[in-house]
């Protein structure tokens, strides 16, 4: 067992763990200030890869294409929350769940219509390589690029949500929705602002995955539910909750799908090992889950007092 | 003319196979077989959903354990449905206890997320089963047999037994929601702050009936199983929790019915939109057939936001005006 | 009422009078994974098997051809509902097209009971190879394990002492390892499998790095041994690890969608663009022509698997009906396979060559595998023993 191997694991668990933490964020603003549970965040990440792959072709550069993405999904975010979601905020969680379980479908299937089941979306070729950390230490350049930039998204909100107006405005209305309302708060546009961040957020997830993973139809479903369980344990409504929680989940289940095999493989089967380790690892971060909310029904970090 | 719906319904639903045969046609016999499974399954969720008020989005977890624990009994050699139903249904039944001992302590959202992560986690535990099938699925060699002359493998057969087991849960739910039980968990869905003042325990009682409702989606998947003669961890995928709820939605939540219209609804829809090729339509989208989710989907939010109640209330505010 | 209304109607659907039957023409389903990461596969096959019969005139075996196709979207489910429906309700007379084992494992049992021929354009497991051998299935690929031998044994021939495998969690996964071990005879550096359908290998790379092999093989169809390649080379491991695949994973579309990263990989399969006779000329260039693009070994064996219908049809003269007569005449194998000499075995796999490819570029510069030499002849499989059929 080298440390290299630990290293890199590790690396691979933040790459995971921000980029999650990109979709959980906007989740966890729209269900705490919102009240409202979308099952569609994972479609918005599914239309920012897709527009990405499209604008990386016609740009024929991949920053260009993944930078002209984020303001489109963005724009359709918006368009999204002011026709459809503005009207499921008075409604029960039942209602916005069938709303938005539809909603994924529909979009499935449009993207489908407009693009086809999947796009390409290569990685840019100056970042195919590896890149030398340490002697005899290498991980892919991509990667790095994918941390360094989830690193500073990570930090840009901070900022946003501690420094600014805007995000005192935010904090007031996750923390206590009707007292933010009462004082005046309830200016429309702020949740239409918030969604549109969500979708940008969403759209610099699935434009940076896209190349490692693949850009295709239904690949907003599986993230979505990490999503979710990340803002389940971090605290609906908390960024610092979402961000602890995906890095939580980040390295939790990248270091159980790298190890568990290895350690199972001591007593099993090659094959057994292999299969028991990544579904253990999967049903690790739901045990996590589980036993947070027992410890802390509101999670680690609730923004409600 | 109310009251006599539901009979000549039955007496329908028993004549189809009759004209059926007539045709040669034993492919609706099975399509039908599938639509009565499901329609059990659709009720069992609309006990908790719609009567009990309770957002489950794990109800695929007890319709998969129905359908894995019969299935493996199946494989192993255990023939008989008299022991394999009854204890997919257990199973079942006990997995609902387990979940909802833990789940039914929270609340809102929280409920909703816990349900979803422990069927998740019965998914990944399924699909890790590699001496059963893993994500490849189980075949299986025969239906379960149910002795009796009666050979389950003929499709005429497995009709009239999904037929059965659906009319039973349909009788059951009339009779549980005007049972004690019954109006207690609805006065619950109603306020559950009220009921707790007036002395009603209601942890105990959400649970009594998430148990039943687990125990019924395990014989819906018992019967799943042994009509497709095939079981496949996606059986306990969210997605088709969430499927199972469209169903409930469609059909009407807390209508009696809401179950069984809503799964004759979602799968006849996709069925017409698979298999029988529309031309005006494909005039207009040469493609659509490829598409149906699109249509399911743009119904369904139609439905969420214009009519709530779902195609039975909609057809029993009708009948009011 | 409209409840009622609804239950009446349903009841007269069943009661309206269904389309007479037409005796005189094939019905082929024709059900494949023709969506999602891997659907170049599927895709692949199904316009070989369809460029075939246009070729032939829109006929198989002189009887007019229509090809009912289905996309199974990578779900055993899935691909056992298209399967029931086209056995029970638009009553083909062959089925065909699966990708994957695991799907067709799950949907040809419907086509077993119902006494319908399934042709294999691809997949072909070794459990129907052995002791569940069937008569009503027909492998016109290759058997599951044959690459995997022909490269083990290449991998022996070389000389490799150290050799990491990958292969994704399902049966093919495991025969694929299996049958490279059955001729490699060096040391085993590291055996993994992954999901299928897994596509981010960085957990596993780290490990192959850490693990220092000579080789490393990968069995990773479709999607994923794209971005496993990709991945690979990304971290720096090509420099100093030769990859060996299996033909499959070095061909047409995953050229198409790495490039150059591909080259000097070495593989095995049982066809390549270059084998030298009349029916596999005609076939890649009518190929390029109508798609404008190279064909993979899926491509031709979709062919190939036309081509043995078509032969089979035309031996009953049309007498679909005798399903007996038609699984003798399938037996017998009386084509021109754009792969060369092709026949049976008694399981109703084949027995063929199997050859040696690197990718290298053509004369025309373009990225493609060329025949470097025979690794088997007339090579059969290691599961025939067990199968009680004649």
């Amino acid at each position: 067992m080298s440390w290299i191997l630990i290293v890199e694991q590790a690396l691979n668990g933040l790459q995971f763990g921000l980029m999650l933490f990109l979709l959980a964020a906007g989740l966890t603003l729209v269900f705490g200030i919102m009240d409202m549970i979308n099952l569609a965040h994972g479609s918005l990440y599914m239309l920012g890869a897709f527009l990405a792959a499209t604008l990386v072709q016609a740009t024929g550069s991949f920053a260009a294409g993944v930078l002209l993405a984020i303001p489109a999904t963005a724009i359709l975010g918006m368009l999204l929350e002011v026709s459809v979601l503005r009207t499921l905020y008075s409604r029960d969680h039942l209602s916005q769940v069938l709303a938005t379980f539809a909603l994924i479908l529909i979009f499935n299937e449009a993207v489908r219509i407009v693009w086809g089941p999947d796009m390409p979306l290569p990685m840019p070729a100056a970042l195919s390589g590896p890149v030398q950390l340490l002697p005899g230490m290498y991980y892919p350049a991509y990667r790095l690029l994918i941390i360094g930039v989830g690193a500073a998204v990570a930090a840009l909100l901070y900022l946003l949500v501690a420094r600014t107006r805007i995000g005192m405005l935010v904090r007031a209305g996750a923390s206590n929705r009707e007292m933010a309302l009462a004082m005046g708060v309830n200016i429309p546009w702020l949740f239409t602002l918030l969604f549109g961040v969500g979708a940008g957020l969403c759209a610099v997830a699935g434009a940076l995955l896209g190349p490692l993973l693949a850009v295709q139809v239904g690949m907003g479903e599986n993230i979505l539910i990490l999503a979710f369980v990340v803002i389940v344990i971090g605290g609906i409504g908390s960024i610092r909750g979402a961000l602890v929680g995906s890095l939580l989940v980040g390295i939790v289940d990248t270091i159980g799908r790298a190890f568990l095999p290895i350690l199972f493989g001591l007593f099993f089967q090659p094959r057994v090992a292999s299969a028991a380790g990544p579904a253990i690892a999967s049903v690790l971060v739901y045990l996590l889950m589980a036993v947070v909310l027992y410890i802390k029904p509101q999670g680690l970090f609730p923004a409600r007092g | 003319m109310r009251r006599a719906a539901p009979w000549v319904t039955l007496l329908l639903a028993l004549a189809f196979p009759l004209a059926m045969q007539a045709e040669h046609q034993t492919y609706y016999l099975s399509f039908a077989s599938r639509i009565f499974v499901y329609a059990l399954a659709a009720t069992s969720l609309n006990l908790i959903l719609g009567y009990g008020g309770m957002i489950s989005f794990g109800h695929a977890a007890f319709v998969g354990t129905g359908a894995y624990v019969s299935s493996i009994l199946l494989s192993e050699g255990v023939a008989s449905a008299w022991i394999g139903w009854p204890a997919a249904t257990a199973a079942s039944a006990l997995a609902a206890l387990a979940i909802g001992a833990v789940s039914l302590r929270t609340r809102g959202a929280y409920f909703i997320m816990i349900t979803l992560a422990f069927a998740q986690m019965m998914f990944f535990l399924v699909n890790s089963m590699k001496a059963y099938g893993g994500d490849e699925g189980l075949s299986l060699r025969e239906r379960a047999s149910v002795g009796l002359g009666v050979d389950l493998g003929s499709d005429v057969a497995f009709y009239y037994t999904a037929l059965a087991a659906l009319a039973a849960g349909l009788y059951g739910l009339h009779r549980l929601a005007h049972s004690r039980l019954g109006r207690v968990i609805q006065a619950i869905r109603e306020n559950e702050e009220r009921a707790e003042a007036i002395g009603f325990p209601v942890y105990r009682h959400k649970l009594a009936c998430f148990v039943i409702a687990g125990a019924v989606a395990g014989l819906a998947g018992a019967l799943l199983a042994s009509h497709g003669k095939y079981v496949n961890p996606n059986v306990l995928h969210w997605t088709h929790s969430g499927t199972l709820m469209v169903m409930v939605i469609l059909g009407g939540v807390g209508q009696l019915w809401g179950g069984v219209i809503g799964a004759a609804g979602l799968l006849g829809l996709e069925d017409l939109i698979a298999n029988h090729r529309m031309e005006w339509l494909a005039a207009m989208f040469p493609n659509y057939q490829q598409h149906a989710s699109l249509g399911v989907g743009i119904v369904l939010l139609a439905i969420v936001l214009f009519a709530p109640q779902g195609i039975a209330g909609l057809l029993a505010r009708g009948r009011r005006a | 009422m409209t409840r009622y209304l609804l239950a009446l109607a349903w009841t007269a659907a069943g009661l309206l009078p269904l389309p007479a039957q037409a005796a005189d023409k094939v019905k082929i389903g024709f059900i494949s994974t023709l969506s999602g990461p891997s659907a170049a596969l599927g895709i692949d096959i199904r316009d070989a098997f369809l460029l075939s019969v246009k070729l032939n005139g829109g006929k198989l075996g002189g009887l007019p051809a229509e090809v009912i196709v289905g996309d199974d979207q990578f779900k055993p489910d899935v691909g056992r509902q298209l399967a029931e429906k086209n056995i029970k309700l638009d009553k083909v007379d062959f089925l065909t097209g699966f990708v994957f084992s695991n799907i067709m494992l799950a949907s040809v049992p419907v086509a077993f009971e119902n006494k319908v021929i399934y042709v294999s354009p691809n997949a072909a497991p070794s459990p129907l190879a052995g002791k569940q051998c069937n008569p009503y299935f027909f492998a016109a690929s290759w058997p599951n394990d044959a690459y995997h031998e022909a490269a083990g044994q290449y991998a022996t021939t070389k000389g490799y002492q150290a050799v990491y495998m990958l292969a994704p969690n399902y049966q093919a996964g495991k025969d694929s390892l299996e049958g490279f071990k059955r001729f490699y005879k060096g040391r085993v550096a590291g055996e993994v499998y992954t999901q299928l359908g897994q596509l981010d290998y960085s957990a596993e790379l780290a490990q192959v790095r850490a693990a220092k092999p000579e080789a490393v093989y990968i069995f990773l169809p479709g999607g994923m041994g794209v971005n496993f390649i990709k991945q690979f080379v990304a971290a720096g491991l090509s420099k100093d690890i030769q990859l060996i695949t299996p033909g499959f994973s070095s061909d047409q579309d995953i050229i198409r969608a790495v490039g150059d990263p591909m080259l000097g990989i070495f593989d095995a399969a049982h066809w390549a663009l270059d084998l030298d006779n009349a029916a596999n000329k005609k076939f890649v260039a009518e190929f390029e022509k109508e798609y404008k693009r190279l064909p993979t070994v899926y491509a031709s064996q979709g062919y190939d698997t036309a081509l043995l219908i078509d032969s089979a049809v035309r031996e009953v003269k049309g007498r679909i009906e005798n399903t007996e007569g038609v699984r003798m005449a399938l037996k017998s194998a009386k084509f021109q396979s754009v792969r060369g000499p092709f026949r049976f075995n008694r399981n109703q796999y084949p027995i063929q060559n199997y050859y040696l490819r690197v990718v290298g570029k053509d004369s025309q510069g373009r990225l493609v595998n060329r025949t470097m030499g025979t690794i088997f002849k007339d090579r059969g499989d290691a599961y025939v023993q067990e199968c009680p059929m004649k």
